[in-house]
């Protein structure tokens, strides 16, 4: 009775072998899981890495599903939208994916980030890491931006009216660029087709290839940890870290367990709260695309507002610009702005929790203020918080190599 | 790192059972991805049911309709013609429609609901052509035993006047029968079946 | 004690930005429509006041008699008999006969498609809407809850007409209440309800697959705890190495 099943797995592994010694699955099976030792006190904020790549192949795979009934096209594209929401079977719930993915993707992104500013681990050597990361959000926003475009509501329109403006602040080359981003000499057809091709390949193929090299780097040096203390520094005998753990099976089973928990809250707000209250989906979006009206209170998705009220609180077109366009761009140089000896806030003074906690603050207040509707109380907030915002990276600078510190750890807490 | 001691049992089981869930999981999520290609309620309501008028259609003649992009030939047979369709049961394929591909009030000789009215989807059962109508009765360069009918230019497919298809050609089965059914005498819908039927 | 007076100020900070007020004024209060789109009959009745006194105007053009007859358990010889006026087949959508380029020359503005606008302005919203017509000195209809509309009240002859009560508040003149001037049809209590029943078919003609959605939604997320149940299981297993 055992000898048919053992000839078939005899067949099977002889198959494999065959495979194996032409393409190095196993060998890179054992590189990047089995034998790549991570550390072992990865904590809540370490689920948000592999979350952030199921968002993105769950907006890959619902994003395939829509273009096959979308119509990037001015006369079209709204109808098409409900025709995907209404006479298509299932449609809705492939839109719901897509709408409902976009807002978590940003969720999953800024906790992953935040991550990043409570242990450190943008601080050498993995800068680069950092770097890619911060070229992967760049590409989201305006991922995140064409696609919002793509259904042709109201502020669709309009969004794309104020956003693509904004490159009109630029001195003397402002007026042509918009011109040419647009295709036309206002937001029109030309302008959604263009948005339309960078929303489904372009912008998708560059976020694909800045991941890669965001996980290459990553793999190279392996992972910080909330002790912010280098694993290899403490190897065993077989030259293992003390503190590592084989990222597969330890990891991967811990990971499954987490998209469990992060597809409940994600299916969650699908089938029963999908607008979000009009913060995922906004109420004017459901009004199509008129360019003879302006709606009364024009604001982007809630993932750009922190940023939109930095440009709002400047009372000058070219320098609300700059100052937003700074918001992000100084991002880049947090590896190198931190000088504290530790990585991880567990071992900084008060100080960092103070000035980490403030910023914290100040980014999701700019947003709840980037979406009101701007009476002057709010503009005179929105500029303290601005001033917050930008105050954490130069306060940071100066105070991390003199700021308190505690004695590292030898090995890592657990 | 201390891995002795461990109940090598109940991980297998634990395993096995994540992936049948996860897989489980993954087969449903599927379900909308694959049921999205179905025809829209849109090409639904576009494919609706047609109606054909029967009072201007001469005995012997050909009306073609469309109805969900197909070709709906309806064909008014004469008493003649009628007679003359068992004298080919020898040269066809599936003279009983056994094997064919029509409602259950269609599988008869005349494959029709009134022997009178062939209503018939002219795209050959081989590769979709839409044939020629012959109805012309005698040797044919084509064939020598015809009654008249309808003959494929694609690949040389041969019907006759119920559009049952000859022995020896590449078409597979009888043409299909769409679901019809009469409002009264002179008219008839492609696309609903008749009351009580099916 | 330095330690202590910092995070007592931190976290009042904290709290009050992420407490303080950023919506601004919310303009008028509406009333709340309390609608239930599980509610068929409902449905059903909304759907007859939509079709008498709304689709001669505006269009709902993304909903499918079919769909109608479907989603509201009537047979589609119902549906043409009581709700397709126009001559449509009952897979057409919901259009008017109007072209909208004419409905800008005969009333100023084309009415507005209807398929969203409950997405777009809200149940409670409309609800209000519906109940603030008035009839101004000069005869001509206003609303409070949309001023100078160019839509005319036509549900006047269920309401019955409104006309304002003026008080002045800091030296302006403003409405303050409406009054029933002159009786309708139906009572207050009957007008209520008939807004009620057609805002619910506005709410579930802007989304007509969402009693399914929230059905589908309950079996998910049991299916999504079952596997988080699972998955934990095997994770705690797994990890009993490392603790």
């Amino acid at each position: 009775m055992a000898k048919p099943a053992s000839s078939i797995a005899k067949r099977a592994d002889a198959l494999w072998n065959w495979v194996d010694s032409r393409l190095p699955v196993s060998a890179f099976w054992k590189a990047t899981m089995t034998g790549y030792h991570a550390p072992k006190n990865f904590n809540f904020w370490y689920y948000m890495g592999s979350l952030a790549l199921l968002v993105l192949v769950i907006q890959i795979l619902s994003g395939i599903f829509l273009t096959m009934h979308y119509k990037p096209s001015a006369e079209l594209a709204f109808a098409s939208v409900e025709y995907i929401m209404r006479d298509v079977e299932w449609g809705w719930f492939i839109r719901y994916l897509h709408s409902t993915g976009a807002s978590f993707f940003f969720i999953v992104v800024y906790l992953h980030m935040f991550r990043s500013l409570l242990y450190g681990s943008h601080r050498a050597p993995r800068e680069l890491v950092w770097i890619f990361g911060m070229l992967i959000y760049l590409a989201l926003m305006a991922e995140a931006f064409m696609g919002y475009v793509l259904p042709w509501g109201q502020m669709s329109y309009w969004g794309a009216q104020v956003i693509i403006n904004l490159f009109g602040a630029i001195p003397s080359i402002g007026e042509p660029l918009t011109e040419w981003i647009r295709g036309d000499f206002f937001i029109s057809d030309a302008t959604l087709n263009r948005f339309f091709a960078l929303h489904v390949i372009a912008l998708p193929l560059a976020i694909l290839g800045l991941i890669l090299m965001h996980l290459v780097a990553l793999r190279e040096n392996g992972s910080n940890n909330p002790d912010g203390v280098e694993i290899k520094a403490n190897k065993d005998e077989n030259g293992i870290p003390k503190d590592g753990i084989p990222f597969h099976p330890y990891y991967t089973i811990k990971d499954i367990f987490g998209v469990a928990m992060f597809l409940l809250l994600f299916a969650f707000i699908l089938f029963f709260w999908p607008e979000a209250g009009g913060l995922f989906l906004e109420h004017d979006n459901f009004v199509p695309a008129d360019a003879l009206v302006t709606p009364a209170h024009i604001k982007p998705v809630w993932y750009f507002t922190p940023y939109y009220a930095i440009l709002k609180a400047v009372p000058d077109k070219l320098m609300g610009v700059m100052l937003m366009g700074a918001s992000v761009v100084i991002l880049f140089f947090l590896p190198w702005l931190d000088r504290s000896p530790v990585k991880s806030i567990r071992y900084k003074g008060l100080w960092y929790k103070f000035l980490l906690g403030m910023f914290a603050i100040a980014f999701v207040r700019l947003g709840m203020l980037g979406m009101a509707e701007g009476t002057p109380a709010q503009t005179i907030e929105m500029r303290i918080w601005t001033f917050v915002y930008f105050a954490f990276f130069i306060l940071l600078f100066f105070m991390s190599p003199r700021g308190k510190t505690k004695p590292l750890p030898e090995r890592l807490t657990h | 790192m201390p891995t002795d001691g461990v109940n090598i049992k109940r991980r297998r089981f634990l395993v096995a059972t994540t992936s049948v869930v996860g897989a489980v999981g993954a087969g449903f999520t599927a379900v909308p991805f694959i049921k999205s290609w179905k025809p829209s309620a849109k090409a639904q309501a576009v494919g609706a049911p047609v109606q054909v008028n029967l009072d201007s259609l001469d005995p012997g003649q050909l009306l073609k309709v469309m109805w969900r992009g197909q070709t709906i030939g309806v064909l008014r047979r004469t008493d003649k013609t009628l007679g003359s369709l068992p004298e080919l049961d020898a040269y066809l394929k599936d003279p009983e429609s056994l094997e064919s591909d029509q409602p259950p009030y269609a599988q008869n000789e005349a494959r029709a609901l009134k022997g009178e009215f062939l209503v018939v989807n002219m795209h050959c059962t081989h590769l979709g052509c839409v044939p020629q109508f012959l109805p012309e009765v005698g040797p044919q360069p084509f064939e020598e035993h015809w009654n008249g009918g309808f003959f494929c230019p694609c690949h040389k497919s041969k019907f006759d006047m119920s559009g049952r298809v000859y022995k020896g050609v590449p078409a597979p089965t009888n043409l299909r029968i769409p679901p019809y059914s009469f409002i009264d005498g002179s008219a008839l819908v492609i696309g609903v079946n008749p009351e009580g039927a099916v | 004690m330095n330690k202590k007076l910092l995070s007592c100020v931190f976290s009042l900070v904290a709290l009050l930005a992420v407490a303080g007020p950023a919506s601004g004024s919310g303009g008028e209060a509406l009333e709340h429509a309390n609608v239930n789109v599980r509610d068929t009959a409902a449905i059903q009745r909304g759907a007859q006041v939509f079709v008498n006194y709304c689709l001669s105007c505006h269009a709902a053009s993304y909903m499918r008699y079919n769909r109608l007859a479907e989603d509201l358990e009537l047979n589609e010889e119902l549906v043409m008999e009581n709700l397709v006026f126009a001559d449509a087949k009952i897979g057409d959508t919901m259009t008017i006969a109007m072209q909208p380029k004419d409905a800008e020359a005969w009333l100023g503005k084309a009415p507005p498609d209807l398929s969203l606008i409950a997405r777009s302005r809200g149940t409670d919203w409309l609800y209000t809407y519906f109940l603030t017509f008035y009839q101004d000195e000069s005869g001509r209809w206003n609303n409070i809850t949309f001023p100078n509309a160019s839509m005319p009240h036509v549900l006047w002859p269920l309401q019955g007409i409104q006309k304002p009560v003026y008080a002045t508040h800091d030296g302006h003149e403003v409405i303050d209440h409406l009054v029933l001037a002159k009786p309708g049809i139906e009572s207050p209590e009957e007008y209520e309800d008939t807004v009620r029943d057609l805002v619910t078919f506005l709410k579930y003609l802007s989304e007509p697959s969402e009693v399914k959605r929230k059905n589908t939604g309950v079996w998910v997320l049991l299916f999504l705890a079952l596997f988080a149940l699972v998955s934990y299981a095997l994770k705690a297993e797994y990890w009993r190495d490392v603790h």
